[in-house]
């Protein structure tokens, strides 16, 4: 009996595809996040890593250092004493790169937003966020939902026009003053 | 248990040359001593053998507001073989909010002490390594004073929501 894969490739082994799409698809599948965390909602990362909700099924294996990592979810409480340092590991990884805004703290200052002089109010506030995931802290499934959204921008995307090349195009210079 | 109480007290108003007071509706019971006793009472309570308070469980701050005009410093101990705890006040001018270290008494107070400096801008005199623990060194003000008003931005990010 033949295997899936042999099922598969049948016609000669030939797959048509764009090269956006094979390129977009492979990033997507396989998503490196940093090991990071700030605050509680870290607990519930660690949760979705674990056995049953299982980030691995996504291709998702937490790296170590900000230069093998894809994208950045910044689970917990941004303070501005940890701001210079999220800003710093961000600048470390190498594009392409995505950050995952987890729980109401990283979007929006949270439970702190008011009387919390030592919160950045958002996490957008030091740097781009591709995802916000609501919650406080937001469930596994939340996060898992955010990643999922995060896997549509990146199949939606093309090497052909590149969004910073464009914003670079269309951006006035302003020479002398 | 109430005689060691009366002991501790009498220990104190000798090492203060006049009575104290208690605080009020204090947990534990404590006393108010004058802020230049402050490092003789609590070496005191520490190597006295009546009392031998030999933890120091924790160190609060507590801004009584511009009108008041005086910030406060409590100091929890425990005695360990006694079972016994204590608290010691004292109260300072919020002008010139400074009182004796306890490092040299306790070790564990340095932390503390400089948990309260950062919050308060109380300063501890003779401490050995007095900066800010919690806030980024450059932070400007003292967050837990009545009349702290927050910068409109640090580094260049805006703090207000």
């Amino acid at each position: 009996m033949k295997g899936l894969l042999d099922q598969q490739f049948e016609q000669g082994g030939v797959i048509i595809t764009k090269i956006d799409d094979l390129l977009n698809w492979s990033r997507l599948s396989s998503l490196f996040p940093m090991t990071f965390g700030l605050a509680c909602c870290a607990i519930e990362f660690m949760s979705t890593g674990s056995t049953v909700y299982d980030m691995d099924r996504f291709g998702m294996v937490p790296r170590a250092t900000p230069r093998q990592s894809d994208v950045m979810i910044v689970s917990g409480t941004v303070t501005f004493k940890m701001a210079d340092r999220i800003k710093q590991l961000y600048e470390q990884m190498a594009e392409p790169r995505y950050v995952i805004s987890m729980g109401s703290c990283a979007n929006c200052g949270g439970p702190y937003w008011q009387h919390g002089y030592h919160v950045v109010k958002g996490v957008d506030r030091i740097i781009p966020v591709d995802v916000y995931v609501p919650g406080c802290p937001p469930r596994p499934e939340a996060l898992i939902g955010g990643i999922l959204k995060l896997h549509e921008k990146i199949r939606n995307e093309s090497r052909v026009k590149p969004v910073a090349i464009e914003r670079l195009l269309n951006t006035k210079l302003h020479v002398g003053s | 248990m109430s005689d060691h109480k009366e002991r501790i007290k009498e220990l104190i108003s000798r090492v203060v040359g006049e009575p104290v007071s208690e605080i009020p509706n204090s947990t534990p019971a404590g006393y108010v001593v004058p802020k230049e006793t402050l490092f003789r009472v609590c070496s005191e309570l520490r190597t006295h053998p009546d009392t031998y308070f030999d933890m120091l469980s924790n160190i609060s701050g507590v801004d009584r507001g511009p009108e008041a005009g005086t910030l406060e410093v409590v100091y929890h101990l425990y005695s360990i073989p006694f079972h016994f705890s204590l608290s010691i006040k004292v109260v300072l001018s919020r002008e010139q909010a400074a009182v004796e270290s306890l490092v040299p008494v306790w070790k564990s107070a340095n932390w503390l002490e400089r948990e309260v400096y950062d919050m308060f801008g109380i300063q501890f005199k003779n401490h050995p390594d007095l900066r800010r623990i919690l806030m980024p060194a450059d932070w400007n003000g003292f967050p837990l004073l009545k009349d702290y008003q927050q910068d409109e931005t640090y580094r260049g990010v805006k703090i207000e929501y």
